[in-house]
Protein backbone atom coordinates (compact mmCIF):
# COMPACT_ATOMS: atom_id res chain seq x y z
CA UNK A 1 0.00 0.00 0.00
CA UNK A 2 2.16 2.81 -1.23
CA UNK A 3 0.64 5.97 -2.71
CA UNK A 4 -3.01 6.58 -1.97
CA UNK A 5 -3.72 9.75 -3.81
CA UNK A 6 -2.15 8.96 -7.17
CA UNK A 7 -1.37 12.50 -8.20
CA UNK A 8 -1.57 15.32 -5.77
CA UNK A 9 -1.92 17.53 -8.71
CA UNK A 10 -2.69 21.00 -7.40
CA UNK A 11 0.86 22.08 -6.64
CA UNK A 12 1.99 20.37 -9.79
CA UNK A 13 -0.37 22.34 -11.98
CA UNK A 14 0.64 25.54 -10.31
CA UNK A 15 4.34 24.77 -10.64
CA UNK A 16 3.89 24.28 -14.36
CA UNK A 17 2.13 27.64 -14.56
CA UNK A 18 5.16 29.33 -13.07
CA UNK A 19 7.62 27.19 -14.96
CA UNK A 20 6.19 27.70 -18.45
CA UNK A 21 7.42 31.25 -18.37
CA UNK A 22 10.83 30.43 -16.91
CA UNK A 23 11.72 27.89 -19.60
CA UNK A 24 12.27 30.64 -22.17
CA UNK A 25 15.44 32.09 -20.71
CA UNK A 26 16.81 28.75 -19.49
CA UNK A 27 20.56 28.11 -19.79
CA UNK A 28 21.59 24.52 -19.11
CA UNK A 29 24.62 24.08 -16.82
CA UNK A 30 26.41 20.75 -16.49
CA UNK A 31 26.95 19.17 -13.07
CA UNK A 32 30.64 19.52 -13.95
CA UNK A 33 30.43 23.22 -13.13
CA UNK A 34 29.37 22.34 -9.59
CA UNK A 35 32.48 20.19 -8.94
CA UNK A 36 35.69 21.16 -7.19
CA UNK A 37 38.94 21.37 -9.18
CA UNK A 38 40.31 17.97 -8.19
CA UNK A 39 37.13 16.08 -9.13
CA UNK A 40 37.07 17.85 -12.50
CA UNK A 41 40.68 16.88 -13.08
CA UNK A 42 39.87 13.28 -12.21
CA UNK A 43 37.00 13.21 -14.70
CA UNK A 44 39.09 14.80 -17.46
CA UNK A 45 42.04 12.44 -17.13
CA UNK A 46 41.44 9.20 -19.01
CA UNK A 47 43.73 7.28 -16.66
CA UNK A 48 42.44 8.80 -13.42
CA UNK A 49 38.73 8.57 -14.27
CA UNK A 50 37.48 5.40 -12.50
CA UNK A 51 34.53 5.19 -14.92
CA UNK A 52 36.93 4.29 -17.73
CA UNK A 53 37.06 0.75 -16.32
CA UNK A 54 33.42 0.39 -17.33
CA UNK A 55 34.14 1.90 -20.76
CA UNK A 56 36.75 -0.84 -21.22
CA UNK A 57 34.31 -3.53 -20.10
CA UNK A 58 31.80 -2.17 -22.59
CA UNK A 59 34.39 -2.17 -25.36
CA UNK A 60 35.21 -5.83 -24.69
CA UNK A 61 31.53 -6.78 -24.81
CA UNK A 62 31.16 -4.74 -27.98
CA UNK A 63 33.99 -6.49 -29.78
CA UNK A 64 33.38 -9.93 -28.30
CA UNK A 65 32.35 -12.57 -30.79
CA UNK A 66 31.10 -15.64 -28.94
CA UNK A 67 32.20 -18.99 -30.36
CA UNK A 68 28.73 -20.06 -31.49
CA UNK A 69 27.79 -16.70 -32.97
CA UNK A 70 28.11 -15.20 -36.40
CA UNK A 71 28.43 -11.59 -35.39
CA UNK A 72 29.36 -9.14 -32.64
CA UNK A 73 28.36 -5.49 -32.24
CA UNK A 74 31.65 -4.72 -33.99
CA UNK A 75 30.63 -6.67 -37.09
CA UNK A 76 28.19 -3.90 -37.98
CA UNK A 77 29.55 -0.89 -36.09
CA UNK A 78 33.28 -1.42 -36.64
CA UNK A 79 36.07 -2.57 -34.32
CA UNK A 80 35.85 -0.48 -31.13
CA UNK A 81 32.73 1.11 -32.63
CA UNK A 82 34.67 3.20 -35.10
CA UNK A 83 31.63 3.40 -37.38
CA UNK A 84 29.36 4.76 -34.64
CA UNK A 85 28.35 8.35 -35.34
CA UNK A 86 28.63 10.67 -32.29
CA UNK A 87 25.92 12.92 -33.73
CA UNK A 88 23.49 9.96 -33.73
CA UNK A 89 24.43 8.91 -30.19
CA UNK A 90 23.75 12.47 -29.02
CA UNK A 91 20.13 12.16 -30.24
CA UNK A 92 19.14 9.60 -27.56
CA UNK A 93 16.51 9.03 -26.28
CA UNK A 94 14.89 8.92 -29.72
CA UNK A 95 11.42 8.40 -31.12
CA UNK A 96 11.39 5.30 -33.30
CA UNK A 97 8.21 3.47 -34.38
CA UNK A 98 10.26 0.36 -35.01
CA UNK A 99 11.49 0.28 -31.42
CA UNK A 100 7.99 0.92 -30.08
CA UNK A 101 8.07 4.71 -29.75
CA UNK A 102 10.26 6.38 -27.14
CA UNK A 103 13.57 4.48 -27.02
CA UNK A 104 16.58 5.04 -24.78
CA UNK A 105 20.12 4.12 -25.78
CA UNK A 106 19.81 1.00 -23.61
CA UNK A 107 16.67 0.02 -25.51
CA UNK A 108 18.62 0.35 -28.76
CA UNK A 109 21.50 -1.76 -27.47
CA UNK A 110 19.03 -4.36 -26.14
CA UNK A 111 17.36 -4.48 -29.52
CA UNK A 112 20.63 -5.40 -31.25
CA UNK A 113 21.55 -7.81 -28.47
CA UNK A 114 18.30 -9.74 -28.91
CA UNK A 115 17.59 -9.41 -32.61
CA UNK A 116 20.93 -9.03 -34.35
CA UNK A 117 23.03 -11.22 -32.06
CA UNK A 118 20.09 -13.43 -31.10
CA UNK A 119 21.06 -13.44 -27.45
CA UNK A 120 18.93 -14.00 -24.40
CA UNK A 121 17.38 -10.61 -23.45
CA UNK A 122 18.89 -8.76 -20.51
CA UNK A 123 16.83 -6.86 -17.94
CA UNK A 124 16.98 -3.07 -18.04
CA UNK A 125 20.08 -1.75 -16.24
CA UNK A 126 21.80 -5.12 -16.36
CA UNK A 127 25.51 -4.41 -15.71
CA UNK A 128 26.39 -5.59 -19.24
CA UNK A 129 23.88 -3.19 -20.77
CA UNK A 130 25.12 -0.35 -18.58
CA UNK A 131 28.71 -1.14 -19.65
CA UNK A 132 27.73 -1.11 -23.32
CA UNK A 133 25.79 2.12 -22.86
CA UNK A 134 28.79 3.68 -21.10
CA UNK A 135 31.13 2.59 -23.89
CA UNK A 136 28.83 3.86 -26.65
CA UNK A 137 28.12 7.20 -25.01
CA UNK A 138 31.79 7.67 -24.32
CA UNK A 139 32.35 7.46 -28.10
CA UNK A 140 30.36 10.70 -28.31
CA UNK A 141 32.21 12.51 -25.53
CA UNK A 142 32.14 16.26 -26.24
CA UNK A 143 29.25 16.00 -28.70
CA UNK A 144 26.38 18.34 -27.72
CA UNK A 145 23.22 16.56 -26.51
CA UNK A 146 20.65 16.98 -29.25
CA UNK A 147 17.35 15.31 -28.33
CA UNK A 148 14.36 15.85 -30.63
CA UNK A 149 11.75 18.11 -29.03
CA UNK A 150 9.13 18.49 -31.76
CA UNK A 151 6.70 16.12 -33.47
CA UNK A 152 5.78 12.99 -31.48
CA UNK A 153 8.30 13.95 -28.78
CA UNK A 154 6.54 17.09 -27.64
CA UNK A 155 3.56 15.40 -25.86
CA UNK A 156 5.99 12.91 -24.28
CA UNK A 157 8.19 15.73 -23.01
CA UNK A 158 5.06 17.30 -21.46
CA UNK A 159 4.37 14.02 -19.63
CA UNK A 160 7.97 13.93 -18.45
CA UNK A 161 7.70 17.50 -17.25
CA UNK A 162 4.60 16.59 -15.22
CA UNK A 163 6.40 13.71 -13.52
CA UNK A 164 9.36 16.01 -12.89
CA UNK A 165 7.12 18.40 -10.99
CA UNK A 166 5.03 15.81 -9.12
CA UNK A 167 5.57 15.58 -5.38
CA UNK A 168 6.56 12.11 -4.18
CA UNK A 169 7.09 10.37 -0.88
CA UNK A 170 6.86 11.35 2.76
CA UNK A 171 9.07 14.39 2.08
CA UNK A 172 6.51 15.45 -0.50
CA UNK A 173 9.13 16.89 -2.85
CA UNK A 174 9.55 16.88 -6.62
CA UNK A 175 12.62 16.91 -8.88
CA UNK A 176 11.59 20.44 -9.81
CA UNK A 177 12.02 21.70 -6.25
CA UNK A 178 15.75 20.99 -6.03
CA UNK A 179 16.86 21.22 -9.64
CA UNK A 180 14.84 24.22 -10.84
CA UNK A 181 13.42 26.17 -7.92
CA UNK A 182 16.50 25.96 -5.68
CA UNK A 183 19.38 25.11 -8.06
CA UNK A 184 22.63 26.76 -6.99
CA UNK A 185 21.60 26.90 -3.31
CA UNK A 186 23.20 24.88 -0.54
CA UNK A 187 21.53 21.75 0.83
CA UNK A 188 23.72 21.43 3.89
CA UNK A 189 27.24 21.19 2.33
CA UNK A 190 26.07 20.31 -1.15
CA UNK A 191 25.36 22.82 -3.89
CA UNK A 192 22.18 21.84 -5.75
CA UNK A 193 22.87 21.29 -9.44
CA UNK A 194 20.39 21.39 -12.29
CA UNK A 195 20.31 17.59 -12.21
CA UNK A 196 21.58 17.37 -15.79
CA UNK A 197 22.13 13.92 -17.31
CA UNK A 198 24.80 14.60 -19.96
CA UNK A 199 27.41 12.60 -18.01
CA UNK A 200 25.46 9.34 -17.49
CA UNK A 201 26.21 6.56 -16.85
CA UNK A 202 28.46 8.24 -14.31
CA UNK A 203 30.99 7.14 -11.71
CA UNK A 204 29.94 8.01 -8.17
CA UNK A 205 32.64 8.74 -5.63
CA UNK A 206 30.21 8.13 -2.76
CA UNK A 207 29.38 4.55 -3.72
CA UNK A 208 32.41 3.74 -5.86
CA UNK A 209 30.11 2.47 -8.60
CA UNK A 210 29.10 3.26 -12.12
CA UNK A 211 25.50 4.49 -11.93
CA UNK A 212 22.86 4.52 -14.64
CA UNK A 213 20.40 7.38 -14.92
CA UNK A 214 17.45 5.21 -13.87
CA UNK A 215 19.37 4.00 -10.84
CA UNK A 216 20.05 7.64 -9.94
CA UNK A 217 16.34 8.44 -10.23
CA UNK A 218 15.74 5.60 -7.76
CA UNK A 219 18.18 7.14 -5.29
CA UNK A 220 16.30 10.45 -5.41
CA UNK A 221 12.98 8.66 -4.89
CA UNK A 222 14.37 6.81 -1.89
CA UNK A 223 15.70 10.06 -0.43
CA UNK A 224 12.12 11.41 -0.62
CA UNK A 225 11.04 8.25 1.24
CA UNK A 226 9.03 7.40 -1.86
CA UNK A 227 8.40 4.05 -3.49
CA UNK A 228 10.69 4.18 -6.56
CA UNK A 229 9.62 3.12 -10.05
CA UNK A 230 11.48 0.26 -11.77
CA UNK A 231 14.51 0.90 -14.01
CA UNK A 232 13.18 0.89 -17.56
CA UNK A 233 9.65 1.83 -16.43
CA UNK A 234 7.53 4.16 -18.51
CA UNK A 235 7.93 6.81 -15.79
CA UNK A 236 11.74 6.72 -15.83
CA UNK A 237 11.85 6.73 -19.64
CA UNK A 238 9.70 9.85 -19.67
CA UNK A 239 11.85 11.43 -16.98
CA UNK A 240 14.97 10.53 -18.97
CA UNK A 241 13.51 12.19 -22.05
CA UNK A 242 12.56 15.30 -20.11
CA UNK A 243 15.91 15.58 -18.35
CA UNK A 244 18.01 14.88 -21.46
CA UNK A 245 16.24 17.41 -23.70
CA UNK A 246 16.50 19.96 -20.89
CA UNK A 247 20.27 19.57 -21.33
CA UNK A 248 20.27 19.98 -25.11
CA UNK A 249 23.53 21.66 -26.07
CA UNK A 250 25.57 20.36 -23.12
CA UNK A 251 28.55 18.19 -24.09
CA UNK A 252 28.29 14.46 -23.41
CA UNK A 253 30.68 13.71 -20.52
CA UNK A 254 30.22 9.96 -20.06
CA UNK A 255 31.60 8.70 -17.75
CA UNK A 256 31.21 11.80 -15.57
CA UNK A 257 32.63 11.70 -12.03
CA UNK A 258 30.21 12.90 -9.35
CA UNK A 259 29.55 12.59 -5.63
CA UNK B 1 -6.77 30.63 -20.13
CA UNK B 2 -5.94 27.02 -20.92
CA UNK B 3 -3.60 26.86 -17.95
CA UNK B 4 -6.28 28.32 -15.71
CA UNK B 5 -8.69 25.61 -16.83
CA UNK B 6 -6.08 22.93 -16.19
CA UNK B 7 -5.64 24.29 -12.70
CA UNK B 8 -9.38 24.16 -12.03
CA UNK B 9 -9.57 20.59 -13.28
CA UNK B 10 -6.65 19.65 -11.05
CA UNK B 11 -8.32 21.23 -8.03
CA UNK B 12 -11.45 19.16 -8.63
CA UNK B 13 -9.34 15.99 -8.99
CA UNK B 14 -7.81 16.76 -5.60
CA UNK B 15 -11.28 17.35 -4.14
CA UNK B 16 -12.71 14.02 -5.36
CA UNK B 17 -9.80 11.88 -4.20
CA UNK B 18 -10.04 13.51 -0.78
CA UNK B 19 -13.31 11.62 -0.10
CA UNK B 20 -11.61 8.24 -0.55
CA UNK B 21 -8.95 8.76 2.10
CA UNK B 22 -8.39 5.98 4.65
CA UNK B 23 -8.72 6.82 8.35
CA UNK B 24 -5.84 8.64 10.05
CA UNK B 25 -3.62 6.80 12.54
CA UNK B 26 -5.41 6.71 15.91
CA UNK B 27 -2.71 8.75 17.70
CA UNK B 28 -2.72 11.58 15.13
CA UNK B 29 -3.24 14.96 16.84
CA UNK B 30 -5.84 16.91 14.88
CA UNK B 31 -5.01 20.55 14.29
CA UNK B 32 -6.63 23.48 12.60
CA UNK B 33 -4.94 26.48 11.04
CA UNK B 34 -6.52 29.85 11.60
CA UNK B 35 -5.09 33.03 10.04
CA UNK B 36 -1.97 31.08 9.03
CA UNK B 37 -1.30 29.95 12.59
CA UNK B 38 -1.97 26.93 14.84
CA UNK B 39 -2.30 28.50 18.26
CA UNK B 40 -2.97 25.33 20.27
CA UNK B 41 -0.11 22.93 20.99
CA UNK B 42 -0.57 19.54 19.27
CA UNK B 43 -2.57 17.32 21.69
CA UNK B 44 -1.79 19.98 24.32
CA UNK B 45 1.80 18.65 24.60
CA UNK B 46 4.54 20.73 26.19
CA UNK B 47 7.77 21.15 24.23
CA UNK B 48 11.33 20.95 25.46
CA UNK B 49 13.60 23.53 23.74
CA UNK B 50 16.86 21.61 24.32
CA UNK B 51 15.44 18.54 22.61
CA UNK B 52 14.09 20.80 19.85
CA UNK B 53 17.53 22.26 19.20
CA UNK B 54 19.01 18.75 18.94
CA UNK B 55 16.29 17.65 16.53
CA UNK B 56 16.86 20.67 14.30
CA UNK B 57 20.43 19.59 13.55
CA UNK B 58 19.82 15.84 13.58
CA UNK B 59 20.01 14.45 10.00
CA UNK B 60 17.51 11.76 11.03
CA UNK B 61 15.32 14.17 13.02
CA UNK B 62 14.00 17.45 11.67
CA UNK B 63 17.21 18.20 9.77
CA UNK B 64 16.18 21.86 9.52
CA UNK B 65 19.88 22.70 9.12
CA UNK B 66 19.91 21.01 5.69
CA UNK B 67 17.97 24.01 4.35
CA UNK B 68 18.22 26.80 6.94
CA UNK B 69 20.95 28.73 8.69
CA UNK B 70 20.48 28.13 12.43
CA UNK B 71 22.01 29.82 15.48
CA UNK B 72 24.01 26.66 16.21
CA UNK B 73 27.64 27.79 15.89
CA UNK B 74 29.22 24.38 16.58
CA UNK B 75 27.73 23.00 13.35
CA UNK B 76 29.26 23.80 9.95
CA UNK B 77 27.56 23.72 6.53
CA UNK B 78 24.18 25.32 7.14
CA UNK B 79 21.79 25.19 4.18
CA UNK B 80 20.68 28.26 2.21
CA UNK B 81 17.49 26.92 0.60
CA UNK B 82 15.19 28.58 3.14
CA UNK B 83 15.61 31.86 5.05
CA UNK B 84 17.93 31.93 8.11
CA UNK B 85 16.03 31.05 11.28
CA UNK B 86 18.38 32.96 13.61
CA UNK B 87 15.85 35.63 14.59
CA UNK B 88 12.70 33.91 13.39
CA UNK B 89 10.75 34.45 16.64
CA UNK B 90 10.96 38.20 16.16
CA UNK B 91 9.03 37.77 12.89
CA UNK B 92 6.45 35.17 13.92
CA UNK B 93 4.24 34.22 16.86
CA UNK B 94 4.37 30.74 18.37
CA UNK B 95 1.21 29.75 16.49
CA UNK B 96 2.61 30.98 13.18
CA UNK B 97 5.82 29.04 13.76
CA UNK B 98 3.85 25.88 14.60
CA UNK B 99 1.96 26.00 11.29
CA UNK B 100 5.22 26.46 9.38
CA UNK B 101 6.68 23.34 10.95
CA UNK B 102 3.45 21.34 10.69
CA UNK B 103 2.52 22.18 7.09
CA UNK B 104 4.35 24.96 5.24
CA UNK B 105 2.33 24.15 2.11
CA UNK B 106 -0.58 25.96 3.80
CA UNK B 107 1.53 29.12 3.66
CA UNK B 108 3.14 28.48 0.27
CA UNK B 109 1.72 25.70 -1.91
CA UNK B 110 4.94 25.59 -3.99
CA UNK B 111 7.31 25.18 -1.08
CA UNK B 112 10.06 22.55 -0.97
CA UNK B 113 9.82 22.42 2.83
CA UNK B 114 8.34 19.10 4.01
CA UNK B 115 5.18 19.25 6.12
CA UNK B 116 6.52 17.69 9.29
CA UNK B 117 3.07 16.97 10.70
CA UNK B 118 1.00 17.20 7.54
CA UNK B 119 -1.88 14.79 7.05
CA UNK B 120 0.15 11.72 5.97
CA UNK B 121 -2.63 10.50 3.69
CA UNK B 122 -2.00 13.40 1.34
CA UNK B 123 1.46 12.18 0.32
CA UNK B 124 1.98 10.39 -2.99
CA UNK B 125 3.74 7.00 -3.50
CA UNK B 126 5.17 6.85 -0.02
CA UNK B 127 7.58 3.94 0.63
CA UNK B 128 5.93 1.20 2.66
CA UNK B 129 8.09 1.84 5.73
CA UNK B 130 6.78 5.42 6.00
CA UNK B 131 3.25 5.04 4.70
CA UNK B 132 0.63 6.62 6.96
CA UNK B 133 3.26 8.17 9.24
CA UNK B 134 4.05 11.83 9.85
CA UNK B 135 7.68 12.89 9.43
CA UNK B 136 7.96 14.00 13.06
CA UNK B 137 5.86 13.01 16.07
CA UNK B 138 3.62 15.58 17.73
CA UNK B 139 6.03 15.73 20.69
CA UNK B 140 8.97 16.39 18.36
CA UNK B 141 7.07 19.20 16.64
CA UNK B 142 6.34 20.79 20.02
CA UNK B 143 10.01 20.44 21.04
CA UNK B 144 11.12 22.25 17.88
CA UNK B 145 8.50 24.97 18.29
CA UNK B 146 9.61 25.43 21.92
CA UNK B 147 13.16 26.05 20.64
CA UNK B 148 12.10 28.31 17.72
CA UNK B 149 10.22 30.71 20.05
CA UNK B 150 13.49 31.37 21.88
CA UNK B 151 15.19 32.62 18.67
CA UNK B 152 14.68 36.35 19.13
C1 LIG C 1 14.03 20.96 2.16
C2 LIG C 1 14.32 22.24 2.74
C3 LIG C 1 13.74 22.64 4.08
C4 LIG C 1 13.79 21.93 5.25
C5 LIG C 1 14.36 20.55 5.50
C6 LIG C 1 13.19 22.78 6.24
N1 LIG C 1 12.79 23.96 5.68
FE1 LIG C 1 11.91 25.49 6.63
N2 LIG C 1 11.71 26.50 4.88
C7 LIG C 1 12.24 26.11 3.68
C8 LIG C 1 11.99 27.14 2.68
C9 LIG C 1 12.41 27.09 1.22
C10 LIG C 1 11.30 28.17 3.33
C11 LIG C 1 10.84 29.50 2.71
C12 LIG C 1 9.37 29.64 2.62
C13 LIG C 1 8.69 28.66 1.70
O1 LIG C 1 9.31 28.10 0.78
O2 LIG C 1 7.53 28.46 1.88
C14 LIG C 1 11.15 27.74 4.72
C15 LIG C 1 10.53 28.50 5.71
C16 LIG C 1 10.56 28.20 7.03
C17 LIG C 1 10.06 29.07 8.08
C18 LIG C 1 9.51 30.47 7.86
C19 LIG C 1 10.71 31.39 7.83
C20 LIG C 1 10.43 32.80 7.39
O3 LIG C 1 11.27 33.64 7.66
O4 LIG C 1 9.42 33.02 6.72
C21 LIG C 1 10.29 28.45 9.26
C22 LIG C 1 9.96 28.95 10.65
C23 LIG C 1 10.89 27.18 8.97
N3 LIG C 1 11.06 27.06 7.60
C24 LIG C 1 11.27 26.26 9.92
C25 LIG C 1 11.83 25.02 9.64
C26 LIG C 1 12.13 24.03 10.65
C27 LIG C 1 11.94 24.24 12.13
C28 LIG C 1 12.61 22.95 9.98
C29 LIG C 1 13.03 21.61 10.58
C30 LIG C 1 12.06 20.92 11.39
C31 LIG C 1 12.64 23.28 8.57
N4 LIG C 1 12.15 24.54 8.40
C32 LIG C 1 13.08 22.42 7.59
C33 LIG C 1 12.90 24.93 3.44
C34 LIG C 1 13.12 23.92 4.36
Amino acid sequence: MAGYVEMRALALGAAILVWGGQALGFEPVSGYEFLDESTRAMQDDEFENPGMVTVDEGRDLFNERRPDEEASCASCHGEDGEKLDPAVIARYPIYDEHLGGLATLQDRVSYCWENRLDRFPLPYDDPQLVALETFVRNKARGEPVNVQTDGPMSPLIEKGRQLYSTRFGQLDMSCYHCHVQHQGQMLRGQKLSQGQANGFPEYRLGTGRITSLHHRFGECFRSFRADPFEPGSEEYRLLELFVMQRGNGLPIETPAVRF
Amino acid sequence: MRTLLTLLVLISVTATTAQELPPLPSDYCHWKADHLAIDEALCGLKGNPARGRALAIDPHGGNCIACHHLPVPEESFHGTIGPPLDKVASRYTEGQLRLRVVDEQQVNPFTIMPGFYRDPRLANRVADAYWGKTFLTAQQVEDIVAWLVTLK
